[in-house]
């Protein structure tokens, strides 16, 4: 009884903040009568609008998603055939992109190659030039850079992984056969990798397929994939059927890259759990150690140089160097200014919004892992699809399905946080579930026969034993809520703004001094984000995580 | 004491793992349920602890029906074959994790851990981590922890299975010792026969979820009651009997042998085994003694294993015969029987024994 009203909260929660507003959305697009449906589609689609945003989505997704493999490609075999000093140093340096709120890292690029960026900076007082000289700032250029910085990670671990678990007996087979190395990689290597190669490209498709705050940012009014423009209909242009309309045409898209991930990444997961063993080796030739060199060279400067570059241009002020202004600046309620609070009141909010998302997403995450977990549990058939969903939908959708449905709770300070903890519940979840899965059952039997009940058996058994899986994901929860930028924008009220929202706003203002407020929080915002992500790499778990 | 009565347990619904099982244990008495894998042993040792739930039947312990009484409430130790020693734990918080659930005091809990590793003969570990021991050592802290709360009835599963062979003999004489020390009343399962042997005051041979044969290990080891108990045992020589001609003499395809039977019930049927333990035959020209029967054979093969050798005869004559095994003492012979050799052996008719085809 008490199992089973257990097992229903995590449902429950799901039902009315993922699968009603989204109902909603279809109501709000398909109006009152099919014949009003029909209508509202037919303008859509005849609108020469529509079709331009949906091919620029598709073919910035496609083309980030090639360069992104290509990048990581080369680190991925790298990481996976070689054992040397610094590796665990990278491979906690590309966790971080993939935690990195997507508004510190648009502002990180802005900083280092932006119009008034760190490059910019040095190249014009080096060379004495008028102007910048690296234009990079709202072109496609940009945009598709920062989409690989984020997104290489996931290929690195993903092919990587998988890479690193191929045995070199099979290489080495095939060069008995005659093979030459080139030929070697070509028709062994590659046609192993392919499915897990797939299953990156996929992921990293879906990631940049429903972009939000890179384009907005960094693309200004000339870029909008589906997902910018939901938001643009929604909010700047009242037009809710429009922006119902497009969240359905992106479900779909997305929904159905979803299912082809999850299909590749079964078959993936079920060829891995049959060898676990990695085959790194130390380098052996100086040319080994070059390449091994010149992946760590790539790795520090790709990730660190954007991230370095906003800290510093964060205490610089313009030519005349080291300043604390900014950070002043965020403490003051400027007439001028574009906030109605002094903009350093976002810590607190983001702090607050953070915790109440931890409050949420673990007790629910972990109540849902343990209704997964039951062998043969009709629970897990209805929570395992419905954990998977929301993965898949895209956050301005969540978010704007939170408008049409939430009705009087829209204005409620209660709804950021739902919003991240329905983000975050998936990852919590994939992180947690795993460790679950490994506890071995027989400690817990063992603990009954020697006379705890149920209750103290979970507390001086799963709880201790299961603590690292949940520090993990208890440091998800809480970046992926700092950072959550698409939805708040929605949903959260504007006088508590969130720290990723004030970012936004200062850099849409005009002014060196809006800049800098921008760069100064966005630096708060990685720090913190920062000390989540040590976090994370500090209990990394040896079972690995499900994404 | 235990008392265990017509269990019967389904995991799928084409196979029973149970069918039926009753048996009862006395207090103070060891007693091994003997079986090859996959018999249901381990199923009718959780469900005796409570971590597994009958179909049918009842567990009675002391008396009292502990059927649906849930596993924390049994006081019933279960020590695992891979002894599931808590890893968050050190050796003596592991030992005293029983103590604590029953609420006991500190000072009586550490009193009672020393006097645990005392037992266990592993003094000085107590702040140890428990995966920087050995296999003997996890295994000793593991009894202790179930011993730790004075269980009523102990439960050992395969409990030195996961050990190498020089340890094994070494920690089941210990475990004996300290059980019969404790007087403490014990089934242990295992699928090793020489362990039933070392270890049981009785043993129970089990087959696919039913009982074969409960008796003590001598009784056991003499009269099997069927060729798979004496198959299980270790022995090979299970002849067909062909015919039965007069009260005593027995057919078979490598000759007839007068047995001296107690009683006309021993008498199988045609159609069962004639059992030949390998150690019933003499290798010397001369007749030992009347009730032996003299075999011809040529040896097949040699195995030399210290103080006792093997040799595998196959009988003199035509037609497809089968090879008997035997095994004899070392001391005081020269040379061994080479292979292909020609050997005259007497047969002890006073150990052969009629088994029922099962």
């Amino acid at each position: 009884m008490v199992q089973a009203a257990l097992y229903a909260l995590p449902i429950l929660f799901l039902t009315i903040f993922y699968l009603y507003p989204l109902l909603a959305i279809l109501r709000v697009s398909f109006g009152a009568s099919f014949a009003e449906a029909a209508e509202q589609a037919s303008v859509a689609l005849r609108s020469p609008g529509f079709w331009r945003v949906l091919w620029f989505t598709t073919w910035q997704a496609t083309v980030s998603t090639l360069l992104t493999i290509l990048v990581g490609l080369p680190l991925a075999g790298v990481f996976a055939r070689f054992d040397f000093p610094g590796r665990g140093v990278m491979a906690a340096l590309l966790t971080v992109p993939f935690v990195m709120p997507t508004v510190v890292v648009a502002s990180a690029f802005l900083a280092l190659i932006g119009r008034n960026g760190l490059l910019n900076v040095w190249l014009q007082r080096l060379l004495h030039l008028d102007g910048p000289p690296i234009q990079l700032e709202q072109t496609i250029w940009l945009i598709l850079l920062v989409h690989v910085f984020y997104n290489v990670a996931i290929v690195i671990r993903t092919v990587g992984g998988f890479w690193g678990s191929l045995s070199p007996t099979l290489g080495e087979s095939a060069a008995a056969l005659g093979a030459s190395p080139r030929r070697r990689f070509w028709t062994v290597t590659v046609p192993l990798l392919a499915p897990s190669i797939a299953a990156a490209s996929l992921l990293v498709f879906l990631f940049c397929f429903t972009s939000f705050g890179v384009i907005l940012i960094l693309g200004g009014l000339r870029f909008a994939t589906l997902e910018v423009e939901i938001y643009r209909q929604a909010v700047s242009y009242f037009n809710l059927p429009m922006a119902a309309f497009l969240s359905l045409v992106q479900l779909v898209i997305t929904f159905t890259v979803m299912a082809l991930y999850t299909r590749v990444q079964a078959r993936l997961s079920r060829v891995l759990r049959l060898r676990r063993r990695a085959f790194a080796r130390r380098p052996a030739s100086w040319r080994q150690w070059a390449i091994v060199g010149l992946a760590l060279a790539v790795t520090f400067i790709g990730v660190l140089s954007p991230l370095l570059a906003l800290a510093v241009r964060s205490f610089t002020l313009g030519e005349r160097g080291p300043t604390l202004m900014y950070y002043q600046a965020l403490g003051e309620n400027l007439r001028q200014s574009a906030f109605f609070a002094p903009p350093i009141t976002a810590v607190q909010n983001s702090l607050i919004y953070a915790l109440a998302t931890l409050a949420i997403s673990l007790p629910l995450g972990v109540i849902a892992s343990y209704a997964l977990a039951q062998p043969r549990s009709r629970w897990a058939a209805v929570l395992d699809p419905l954990l998977l969903l929301p993965l898949g939908t895209s956050a301005v959708t969540l978010g704007f399905g939170y408008i049409v449905a939430m009705g009087p709770l829209r204005a409620s300070p209660w709804l950021a946080p739902v919003a991240h903890s329905l983000i975050a519940l998936p990852f919590v979840v994939r992180t947690f579930l795993p460790a679950l899965r490994a506890l071995d059952q027989r400690l817990r039997e063992a603990a009954s026969t020697l006379g705890a009940d149920p209750f103290r058996r979970w507390w001086t058994i799963d709880a201790p034993l299961l603590l690292r899986a949940l520090l993990i994901s208890a440091a998800f929860a809480f970046a992926i809520s700092l950072g959550e930028f698409g939805a708040t924008l929605l949903i959260a009220r504007p006088d508590r703004p969130t720290m990723p929202m004030v970012i936004y706003r200062a850099l849409g203002q005009p002014g060196l001094m809006n800049y800098g407020q921008a760069l100064a929080m966005s630096t708060i915002l990685m720090v913190i984000t920062a000390v989540s992500i040590l976090l994370i790499e500090r209990f990394r778990l040896p079972q690995g995580e499900e994404f | 004491m235990l008392e265990v009565r017509a269990i019967h347990k389904r995991f799928t619904p084409d196979k029973e793992v149970l069918q039926g099982v009753s048996l009862s244990v006395e207090p103070q008495e060891i007693l091994c349920l003997l079986g090859p894998s996959g018999c249901g042993k381990s199923t009718l040792l959780r469900i005796i602890a409570g971590l597994e739930r009958a179909d049918q039947g009842r567990v009675l312990l002391n008396g009292n029906d502990i059927t649906e009484m849930p596993a924390y409430r049994r006081g019933v130790g279960l020590m695992f074959q891979d002894y599931a020693l808590f890893p968050h734990l050190n050796v003596a918080e592991n030992i005293a994790y029983g103590l604590r659930m029953h609420g006991a005091p500190a000072s009586e809990r550490r009193r009672r851990v020393e006097e645990m590793l005392d037992l266990v003969n592993l003094e000085g570990y107590a702040n140890r981590s428990v995966d920087e021991l050995s296999g003997g050592e996890q295994q000793r802290v593991a009894l202790a922890r179930t011993l730790a709360p004075n269980p009523s009835l102990l439960l050992l599963d395969e409990p030195v299975a996961n050990l190498d062979r020089l340890l094994r003999e070494e920690l089941l004489e210990a475990l004996r010792r300290i059980l019969k020390r404790l007087k403490v009343t014990t089934i242990f399962v295992t699928h090793d026969q020489e362990e039933a042997f070392a270890l049981a005051d009785r043993i129970a041979v089990m087959r696919a979820g039913r009982l074969e044969q409960v008796d003590v290990p001598a009784t056991l080891y003499r009269r099997p009651v069927n060729t798979f108990v004496a198959a299980f045992l270790g022995f090979r020589n299970l002849l067909p009997i062909l015919a039965w001609r007069g009260p005593d003499t027995v057919c078979t395809p490598v000759g007839d042998f007068d047995l001296p039977l107690e009683s006309t019930s021993e008498r199988s049927a045609v159609g069962s085994r004639l059992l030949i333990p390998p150690d019933a035959a003499v290798l010397d020209s001369a007749q030992p003694g009347t009730r032996y029967a003299p075999f011809t054979g040529r040896v097949v093969a040699v195995t030399f294993r210290g103080s006792v050798f093997r040799l595998q005869v196959a009988p003199e004559g035509k037609g497809e015969k089968p090879v008997l095994h035997f095994e004899f003492r070392t001391r005081g012979r020269e040379r061994l029987p080479a292979q292909g050799e020609l050997v005259q052996l007497w047969l002890d008719t006073a150990q052969m024994r009629p088994v029922q085809e099962g």
